[in-house]
């Protein structure tokens, strides 16, 4: 049964992860008064794409071709690991939180290596400035996860998630400063509003986009599928890590199950409304804030694991 | 001003003061330094090609002085390698311009920049478009040519060579950065890719149709170049302009900037990052032009002035549309100002981003909005006001710190201030008629108008030819004197701020291509 289980869950992450950046852009369009693209926007430049020839360039390596493929692999099995609507995961407990960073670290890599594999500046000028923010990044990101091991006791993400999901009682004050400090990663870590624009035509100030400029057809569909399922990875982290109650644990049934999908999506509607709010609200900041900008998410994260440690609140001691 | 040179001193019709002063190469050169250290600036420089007429090539600049235009003719003979002083010690702006009028008529300045310009291997090398014997329907094959870039060397640099074309839907341009790291240490611009012959094919054309071509020389200026178009012919057959046409012109003039502001403050939003600028200010501009659309007949306002007046008169609701819109605009406008204010990402982006000193832009002759925006007040609606504008006293409004955020002001300033006019032109409408017929043109009579735009002052310089034909025509784009302006205000910012410094400035490719 749990493999089922497992089996439904990266499907659904699939699949549905086009549907989050759709919905997203849609919030976005409302509040910027502006008439907003079709929910199924994103399911359709994917089958536009998918029906196109490829166009590559005449020095691509191997590496170029390979990358797109070796970026939606490393996404579905991080969407394998992450706890969204279950915690029976049987892949999860192959990798704990850290792994999972390493994961998204190795698609950065490859993306980051096709991108200058071509040659053109853009791609090494995209490229250099991922791994600045990647390379900000991460330190932050753990130290989300090293305050959750604080409360929970656990870096397995299914675990972490029983054990907070059963506690529902317990609101930490250091939950709201890795939770703010979460939010900062995840828009640096997705090319958003404020560190880069999904929407800008402009190519010298692009990050995300100027890596896969050179890719066309199916290579640019999947870069694009990878990088939705990338956000939607994120925010079911985010969820998980902050607002898992209502998800079903292990040993539950199928009427469990139907109600934590439903909890997921109303869940996973309100974090795509919050963030089109941020990004609406926000200016992009000047690429040399970006660094300010993590190092503000480090501390506060950092803040969290001290406001943590003088207050000594830990439930399981 | 130029007293000691007044020997060869003629009058020359156009909207605003203008004389004629032909002069030989070491007065071409005198006038110049004068004229620089008096405080006047170069407004155009151009040739031409009378070999057919006495054998000569001829040169013009056009200087704005306080006291009007001075257009200076130096005459060359029709030999195989003419040249003539360069102006560029006392304007750099006219280097550029002396680079095209040799790739376009074959006349040399002595100037150590010998690269082509608008070439761009289009044509041969030794085929020059604007002599008379060039046959203008003659095919050839173009040819790409390599174009000397000037390298930086040192640890760590690097070129990143952007366009001409775009990841957007822009016009072309050529853009060479040499960077370390994100730092823009170079910056050197090649434009000319929008070349389409518009000076030849206004020689085919007759006088009374050129208006339409001179509006479609920058599509976002087509007021102001076909009435400097209709000023220029108008003055050539001393012709008389109806009153109420001259305040329609200038009504439509204010849209037409306050369209182009609008659409700019919009953008620049969106360079920052900040979408909800753009759908905003995007609005605000579409209405504009739907109010265009029903007032003027056009939204673009194309061909709605034409030589003698303006093509129609306003549709009988007008008034009650115009004042209507005024408000929303004016609303719209204050609120958005006080939002990009108070918005501390969007004014970090905005303030000393893209910084041209008032000296450097006094030096590198910066004009029009990207001058006011540097603390030069010059306009010519208010230091030289011709017809309807002498009785509307606009105010200029500059800023002093020559940043992003005071072109933005500026902008913000000019759109109140054209709103004030607009009201005062669309209550004190004179009666009457709005088009007279014009007389026909005498051959051999040079004319210029001179209007300024919403980006600067646009220059036509009209040669009439035999039986109603035009012999010459220039235009001129304010872009030629603050295109150079970018390559300076970009040196010590990153990369990324470059397409919000260039949007801040907004320059036409079109308009100085020709």
């Amino acid at each position: 049964m749990a493999f089922v289980w497992q089996f439904a869950e990266v499907i659904l992450a699939i699949a549905l992860a086009p549907l989050f950046v759709g919905w997203i852009a849609q919030c976005r369009a409302w509040m910027q008064s502006r008439s907003a693209p079709p929910l199924t926007q994103q399911y359709r430049m994917l089958r536009k794409l998918f029906s196109k020839d490829v166009a590559l360039a005449q020095n691509a390596s191997p590496l170029f071709r390979a990358a797109p493929y070796v970026l939606f692999a490393t996404m579905v099995l991080a969407a394998a690991i992450i706890p969204s609507v279950v915690t029976d995961l049987p892949f999860a407990r192959a990798a704990d939180a850290i792994a999972l960073i390493g994961l998204f670290a190795t698609a950065r890599v490859f993306q980051s290596l096709a991108a200058m594999d071509i040659g053109t500046s853009f791609g090494s000028l995209g490229a250099r400035r991922e791994m600045m923010v990647g390379f900000l990044a991460e330190p932050a990101i753990l130290m989300v996860f090293f305050n959750a091991f604080l409360l929970f006791g656990t870096t397995d993400l299914t675990s972490l998630v029983d054990n907070h999901a059963s506690h529902p009682s317990v609101i930490d004050p250091s939950v709201i400063f890795a939770a703010i400090a979460f939010v900062m990663v995840l828009l640096a870590e997705n090319a958003r509003i404020p560190i880069d624009n999904p929407a800008t035509h402009l190519e010298l100030t692009m990050i995300h986009e100027a890596m896969v400029l050179e890719y066309s057809a199916r290579h640019l569909a999947l870069v694009e599928w990878a990088s939705s399922l990338k956000l939607f990875n994120y925010a079911c982290i985010g969820i998980a890590l902050f607002l898992p109650w209502g998800i079903a644990m292990h040993g539950e049934h199928m009427g469990a199950v139907l109600l934590a999908l439903a909890a997921l999506i109303v869940k996973l509607a309100l974090c795509g409304a919050g963030l089109a709010m941020i990004e609406t609200l926000s200016a992009k900041l000047r690429i040399f804030r970006a660094p300010e900008f993590l190092a503000m998410a480090f501390l506060v994260a950092v803040l969290g694991l001290l406001v943590h440690l003088l207050l000594g609140a830990n439930p399981n001691a | 001003m130029i007293r000691e040179f007044q020997h060869g001193t003629k009058a020359l019709p156009s909207n605003l003061p203008c004389r004629l002063i032909k002069v030989g190469a070491v007065e071409w050169r005198q006038i110049a330094q004068r004229v620089r250290t008096d405080g006047g600036r170069l407004l155009t420089l151009w040739g031409a090609d009378d070999r057919d007429r006495d054998g000569r090539y001829r040169v013009y600049a056009a200087y704005l002085n306080a006291n009007g235009v001075d257009v200076i003719e130096h005459e060359m003979d029709g030999g195989a390698r003419p040249v003539y002083p360069s102006l560029c010690e006392f304007f750099p702006s006219s280097l550029r311009m002396e680079r095209t009028v040799f790739d376009l008529l074959g006349i040399r300045s002595m100037e150590p920049d010998q690269r082509g310009w608008l070439r761009h291997g289009g044509w041969s090398e030794s085929a020059f478009p604007l002599r008379r014997d060039f046959e203008s329907n003659s095919q050839s094959a173009a040819v790409s040519e390599p174009y000397p870039f000037v390298q930086v060397e040192g640890d760590g640099v690097h070129e990143i060579p952007v366009g001409p074309v775009h990841a957007g839907t822009i016009e072309p341009g050529h853009f060479r950065f040499s960077v370390v790291g994100e730092k823009v240490l170079r910056l050197e611009e090649r434009l000319g890719y929008t070349h389409k012959g518009v000076e030849k094919r206004f020689e085919q054309l007759p006088l009374e149709e050129g208006h339409r071509l001179a509006a479609r020389i920058s599509g976002d200026s087509a007021v102001a170049y076909s009435w400097a178009y209709c000023a220029a012919l108008e003055s050539i057959t001393s012709a008389d302009c109806p009153p109420r046409a001259l305040q329609l012109r200038a009504l439509a003039l204010e849209h037409e900037r306050m369209a182009n502001h609008l659409g700019d403050l919009g953008a620049l939003g969106n360079d920052a990052g900040f979408a909800f600028g753009l759908t905003h200010f995007s609005r605000m501009k579409e209405d504009l032009l739907r109010t265009n659309q029903a007032c003027f007949g056009a939204r673009y306002l194309m061909d709605f002035i034409v030589p003698g007046g303006v093509v129609s008169d306003l549709p009988a609701h007008a008034h009650r549309l115009l004042l209507d819109r005024y408000r929303t605009i004016e609303a719209g406008t204050a609120s958005m100002r006080n939002t990009y204010d108070n918005h501390a990402g969007v004014q970090d982006r905005f303030r000393e981003t893209g910084v041209l000193s008032p000296e450097l832009a006094w030096n590198l002759d910066a004009t029009g909005l990207a001058a006011r925006a540097s603390g030069i007040p010059h306009d010519l609606r208010a230091d030289c006001p011709w017809p309807p504008y002498d009785k509307l006293k606009p105010k200029v409004s500059t800023q002093p710190s020559g940043d992003v955020a005071a072109r933005a002001a500026v902008r913000f300033d000019e759109i109140v201030e054209s709103l004030r006019i607009c009201r005062a032109l669309a209550g004190g409408l004179a009666g009457g008629s709005v088009r007279n017929a014009i007389a026909e043109a005498a051959p051999g009579l040079l004319g210029i108008g001179v209007i300024e735009a919403w980006r600067g002052p646009v220059l036509i310089a009209l040669e009439t030819g035999p039986g109603g034909s035009i012999r010459r025509c220039h235009p001129h784009d304010p872009s030629w004197q603050n295109w150079p302006l970018l390559e300076f205000a970009i040196l010590g910012n990153l990369v990324p701020d470059f397409p919000l410094i260039n949007k801040s400035f907004n320059l036409s490719y079109s308009g100085q291509d020709v």
